[in-house]
């Protein structure tokens, strides 16, 4: 059961609007999809965002197109006119998601 | 319906933020000259932090405060463009679209096009609502108290009606403040098509249309190579996006032949999600989208077509953002690198904060970054640095950024980085500071009825 990256299977994209965070995340197999709906919970996701103050995380799936969607709450630290950080409109995020591991069968 | 008797349009996409490379424009224009068809270009370049710079900068002086790229960006088309009856749409006006549509008039002087018709959409400026204190804060925002700083404006987020109204009256260039950014791309179909303003299944289309394109290079290469895993021919050229939307609703994402990029099924949904919550319901002024029903389907190269969107009625409100000043930014920076350099980092910034403190300075918040440990990923408290336990990084840039009461209160705290070329840790080299002022906002909805919004169309030689 090889423990794997998420970038090694999939491809994510972040985006803003204030202090919430979206996470696009498509499997470039389609296969894949069911493996990261059992594994990538909305639970797992908000864990990679907790040290920053994220509160809540939604998972919305589109079966149609293989993809899925995490909003993330709170994950900016005020967003891209309030946040101290580098990166306030979380554009880097995309790739804290990648690293998180999926077990692959 | 069709008045125009032409079954297809193409939307071609000029840039997607204002700082987007200004040399995209032109292949775009030369491929819609190209396919013969009509045809529209729009131009997105005011982010939710733009406007607010902007605002900033009319205050300082009365005849700026629009896209400074403006000119740049129009120089090389705006003749072509005219030439062959393509209407170039733009949010460019920013927080001055008057001074927008004089420029565009001087532009078109100087290149011999006096009866160039300039469309100036007003309307978007909602500072004395949101100043008279009584719009209700967007949800996103509830609990967001701004009581200290200072209102500098508040625009609203306008829809594709006056923008489409400007066409209608024979605009060739389109300047607008603030509208939503698919808005810029519903206009013209719904002026070449005759699209009721409550034909949510045709505005669904636009607005598919506008969101995947409003991002510029996003939808056709741009933030998605990733060499060895999502590689791109030629990411130095990426070829601006073009949307082909027929009067059945059909909807193709293509590129112009010759440029880099690619338009492929992963791109169009890296784009598709952008910035999107709840994929049932994208909320445009326009149009509520729902894309739950998308499909795509790769037609050939570089062509990918998009099915399925649904529209529901537009929300009864618009969005409006308001932008406070008061508080400033201060920042410095110093490298450290080589043997033992994490531990030399962390005392670093543990020194700095305890600089803050000893000099008792009007800082609000302070944060310090370890550079090269994820910085990007850490909090204000910096959890990932603090209980890094991997590797030792061969370099470190250490980054203190503090938000301030005043100007002198930031430099001074930014200050307290560049001491540390002498009192600082062994090795400390390379200090950079810089003090900016900090802009804070905060989305209002507004009714309707309370945004009246108002169409100029004149002449290049009327306006100049």
């Amino acid at each position: 059961m090889p423990m794997v990256p998420l970038h090694r299977i999939a491809h994510s994209r972040a985006g803003d609007k204030g202090n919430r965070l979206n996470l696009s995340l498509m499997p470039y197999d389609p296969a894949h999809y069911p493996l990261i709906a059992a594994q990538v919970t909305e639970a797992r996701v908000l864990e990679l965002f907790r040290h920053r103050g994220a509160t809540a995380c939604t998972r919305y799936e589109l079966p149609l197109i293989h993809a899925f969607n995490f909003v993330v709450e709170n994950a900016l630290e005020g967003g891209v006119n309030g946040a101290l950080n580098l990166d306030g409109h979380g554009k880097t995020q995309s790739f804290r998601l990648l690293a998180l591991t999926v077990e692959l069968p | 319906m069709n008045p125009h008797g032409m079954s297809l349009f193409r939307i071609g996409n000029g840039a997607g933020f204002s700082g987007d490379r200004l040399d995209a424009p032109i292949p775009v224009l030369r491929a819609l000259i190209a396919a013969g068809g009509p045809a529209a270009m729009f131009f997105e370049t005011l982010a939710e932090r733009t406007i607010a710079l902007a605002q900033l900068e009319r205050r300082r002086d009365a005849e700026a405060g629009y896209e400074p790229m403006l000119e740049r960006l129009l120089a090389p088309i705006l003749r072509d463009a005219a030439a062959h009856r393509i209407p170039l749409l733009g949010n460019w006006g920013a927080a001055n679209p008057p001074a927008a549509a004089r420029a565009v008039a001087r532009l078109a002087m100087a290149q011999g096009l006096p009866g160039l018709r300039i469309g100036l959409v007003e309307g978007d400026d909602v500072t004395a609502l949101v100043a008279a204190g009584n719009l209700a804060p967007h949800e996103a925002d509830v609990g967001l108290e701004m009581g200290q700083w200072n209102l500098v404006a508040a625009n609203a987020y306008l829809g594709a009606e006056p923008l489409a109204e400007a066409l209608a009256r024979g605009a060739d260039v389109v300047v607008a403040g603030r509208t939503s950014d698919p808005a810029l791309a519903i206009a013209p179909l719904m002026h070449h098509f005759g699209w009721a303003a409550d034909d949510w299944a045709a505005l669904a289309v636009g607005a598919t249309a506008g969101h995947l394109l409003e991002c510029g290079s996003q939808v056709t290469g741009g933030v998605f190579w990733d060499p060895g895993f999502k590689d791109i021919p030629d990411p130095a050229n990426i070829g601006f996006p073009i949307a082909e939307v027929t009067a059945e609703g059909g909807l193709v994402i293509t590129k112009p032949a010759g440029t880099g990029g690619l338009v492929d099924l992963r791109t169009v949904k890296e784009q598709l999600l952008y910035e999107l919550h709840d994929p049932a319901a994208y909320l445009t002024p326009d149009v509520v989208l729902d894309i739950t029903g998308v499909t795509l389907a790769q037609q050939g190269p570089d062509r990918v077509a998009v099915a399925g969107m649904r529209g529901h009625p537009r929300p009864a409100t618009l969005k409006a953002t308001a932008c406070f000043e008061g508080s400033w930014l201060g920042e410095g920076e110093v490298s450290l690198a080589g043997p033992n350099a994490l531990a030399r980092a962390r005392a670093t910034a543990d020194v700095l904060l305890e600089r803050l403190r000893i000099r008792g300075l009007g800082v609000l918040r302070a944060r310090v970054d370890l550079i090269g440990l994820g910085a990007v990923h850490d909090s204000d408290q910096g959890a990932l640095w603090r209980g890094h336990a991997g590797a030792e990084p061969e370099e470190i840039r250490v980054r203190l950024a503090v938000e301030a009461t005043s100007r002198d209160d930031a430099d001074q705290a930014s200050r307290e980085v560049l001491a540390l070329l002498c009192c600082g840790a062994a090795g400390t080299g390379g200090a950079r500071l810089r003090v900016s002022p900090r802009i804070l906002t905060r989305s209002h909805l507004v009714p309707r009825e309370a945004v009246p919004t108002r169409v100029t169309v004149l002449p290049a030689r009327e306006i100049a």
